[in-house]
């Protein structure tokens, strides 16, 4: 380290330089960083999505109901370990853009097929013991500032009460915290047997089944069963794994995500361009200086390292700086104040940040580095 | 990142000169450059012998190989035929990373033009060498701050190179140069930039490091003046050497 002085000096040489080099290397990780925990949010579902869970909607779409009689006979096929069902309540809290899913579920199915979701005991008992009640996830409740006890009330357009009244009122009597990191935590879930008597249309109606295999590699098989079953009836059936499900909403999505990609990978091929053309200039106006190192004594391969190490401390500086903007970008939250309930910078994108910081500097640096390397001093002196 | 400094022990202590002792002996240098197709001549059948503690100054019209020759004994190039040792080394068949750590412990360079870096303040200029022994920090500042004290900058230690005049910067060069205390320096028309006063101050310095620290001293140059301090003068003319008159 007793040479971080000499390699730091050179950063000094032309100070203008040097900083835009690290602003633009900033900004480049910066973007990397942001962007990650966007896709992170853009592909939640997918990432978090079960190979034994598999869901069964209306062959038509996903809009179109199922009977709630539906469930008597899956649950007594062949490889079902768990069944429970979930409907589409699209309600409204204030305003549009307070999104966030509610569903009416079946509390101790739902959270069978759903381990993900942790609900402390006491607060299950509660809900369970309270027809109006519901529980939401940790994101909407720090969103809106829900509180055990609280009545919130839900406009739905979709499903008016039996009197016509649009509002429903639910009372929070818990709040669940996800498993993982990946895991949504914005929906509410409310009593599904509230909703089928209060709701104005037909009853034991419900929007999708999901269940859980016996064995992960019997998923194909029942879902082609339950499909045949349910063949020729009013309401035949999809079945298919719960990755593929999540997959069609996020379709579109996954090609954002690719886009996304293309789009870093050619800003950090520029960032290479410019660090590089940075080093090349820098090692190129000091020859002099280099011959003059090795006439001291300084080694082929040290003056390779010095270089390098020049090239390695911008990449640091402006990476790093780049990669901790972006996290506190991210810790500031979810910017779009709904869209995204999962949003953060995921551990191995930070990890691959840090290696991409170091492969910066070596790939910037390694020619302008070799040239200093082999720079024969005689001939330099002479220049 | 230790590969950056070849391996160096302490920087030797002045041996008693001993005037019959040959520090220096060149056998038969031939050096050729190839400029294209074309081959250049620039020594021919070279022989030199240099016995220690001399102040030895080289001199000939440009482009007669002084500095060719300078960069031969000093390690930095090697002869096309011929054999080069110093203190009974044979260095022109060391490996370049040996060769590197020889200069490092045996040679001091002073260049006509400095050669000092420019980001760098005249402490840590006189640094860099000792940055290749395993000297500590405390150590090194102190070795920088003799060396400073021996050229007469004590008063200049925090200044830029661009922030000293000429005759300044060429006493930070020397005093880089004598830092690791080698035995050998070699100086290639180290008054050749400054104005007369200034070039007699170094001239001084160098003298007084020949007498008073036992330096043994090779300095090209173009001024019969400058030539004049040296206890003896060569002429360097078609690829020889010869006698003053
Ligand atoms: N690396 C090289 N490649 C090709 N030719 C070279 C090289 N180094 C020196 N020469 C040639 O060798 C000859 C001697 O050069 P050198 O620099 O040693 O002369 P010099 O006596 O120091 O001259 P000056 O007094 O101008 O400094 C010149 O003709 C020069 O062009
Ligand atoms: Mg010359």
């Amino acid at each position: 380290m007793r040479f971080l002085f000499l390699i730091a000096s050179n950063l000094k040489r032309k100070k203008l330089r040097t900083l835009l080099t690290i602003l633009s290397i900033l900004v480049a990780f910066l973007l990397f960083g942001y962007l990650s925990a966007i896709r992170v949010a853009l592909s939640s579902g997918v990432d978090v999505a079960d190979a034994d869970r598999l869901v069964i909607r209306h062959k038509v779409s996903i809009i179109q109901l199922l009977p709630e009689s539906y469930g008597r006979d899956i649950a007594r096929m062949e490889g079902v370990a768990q069944l429970t069902h979930a409907t589409w309540f699209g309600g409204i809290y204030q305003e549009p853009k307070n999104f966030f899913p509610q569903m009416p579920v079946h509390p101790d199915d739902y959270l069978a097929v759903y381990p993900e979701v942790l609900l402390p005991d006491d607060q299950l008992q509660a809900w369970k013991n309270t027809k109006t009640g519901a529980i939401v996830g940790r994101t909407t409740a720090d969103r809106f500032g829900f509180e055990i006890g609280d009545r919130v009330p839900i406009l739905s357009p979709i499903w008016p009460q039996k009197d016509g009244n649009q509002t429903w009122e639910f009372d929070i009597v818990g709040i669940y915290d996800g498993a993982e990191q990946g895991t949504d935590t914005s929906p509410l879930f409310f009593r599904y047997d509230y909703f089928d008597e209060t709701h104005m249309g037909d009853r034991g109606q419900v929007g999708w089944y999901v269940l859980r295999v016996t064995d992960a590699d019997l998923a194909t098989q029942v879902a082609e069963a339950i499909d045949a079953n349910f063949a020729n009836s009013f309401a035949e059936t999809k079945s298919e794994p719960e990755g593929a499900f999540v997959q069609a909403f996020a379709k579109q999505i996954g090609n954002i995500a690719a886009i996304m990609i293309a789009i870093l990978s050619m800003v950090f091929f520029t960032i290479l361009l410019v660090a590089g053309n940075t080093m090349a200039q820098s090692v190129h106006e000091r020859t002099r200086e280099l011959a003059v190192l090795k006439s001291i004594g300084f080694t082929d391969r040290g003056t390779l390292f010095l270089v390098l190490g020049e090239s390695t401390i911008i990449s640091a500086i402006g990476g790093l700086m780049g990669l901790g903007l972006a996290w506190l970008m991210i810790s500031a939250g979810d910017p779009t104040k709904g869209a995204f309930p999962v949003f953060y910078f995921p551990e191995k994108d930070i990890v691959l940040g840090l290696l991409l910081v170091g492969a910066l500097g070596l790939a910037a640096g390694i020619f302008p580095a070799l040239q200093a390397k082999q720079l024969r001093i005689a001939d330099a002196l002479r220049r | 990142m230790n590969d950056i400094a070849s391996p160096s022990a302490e920087p030797a202590s002045p041996e008693p000169a001993d005037s019959a002792e040959t520090l220096l002996d060149l056998r038969g240098i031939d050096k050729t450059f190839k400029r294209g197709s074309e081959e250049i001549q620039v020594l021919q059948k070279l022989d030199l012998q240099v016995p220690r503690g001399e102040f030895l100054a080289l001199m000939g019209p440009s482009g007669s190989g002084k500095s060719t020759l300078l960069n031969l004994i000093g390690g930095l190039d090697r002869p096309s035929h011929g054999e080069i040792h110093v203190d009974n080394h044979r260095i022109d068949r060391l490996s370049d990373r040996k060769l590197a750590t020889w200069r490092a412990r045996n040679v001091g360079f002073v260049f006509q033009f400095y050669n000092l870096m420019p980001v760098l303040t005249a402490a840590r200029n006189v640094e860099l060498p000792l940055l290749l022994t395993r000297m500590n920090g405390a150590r090194r500042r102190k070795h920088v701050a003799t060396a400073l004290d021996v050229v007469g900058l004590s008063h200049r230690v925090k200044h830029y190179p661009r922030q000293l005049s000429g005759g300044e910067q060429q006493r930070v060069g020397i005093a880089r140069a004598i830092v690791t205390d080698p035995q050998l320096l070699l100086c290639d028309e180290p008054t050749g930039d400054l104005d007369r006063k200034s070039g007699d101050e170094i001239l001084d310095l160098l003298q007084a490091l020949n007498q008073h620290h036992g330096k043994t001293i090779i300095m090209v140059t173009h001024d019969p003046h400058a030539a004049e301090r040296a206890s003896r003068t060569l002429h360097l003319d078609k690829g020889r050497l010869n006698r003053e008159d």
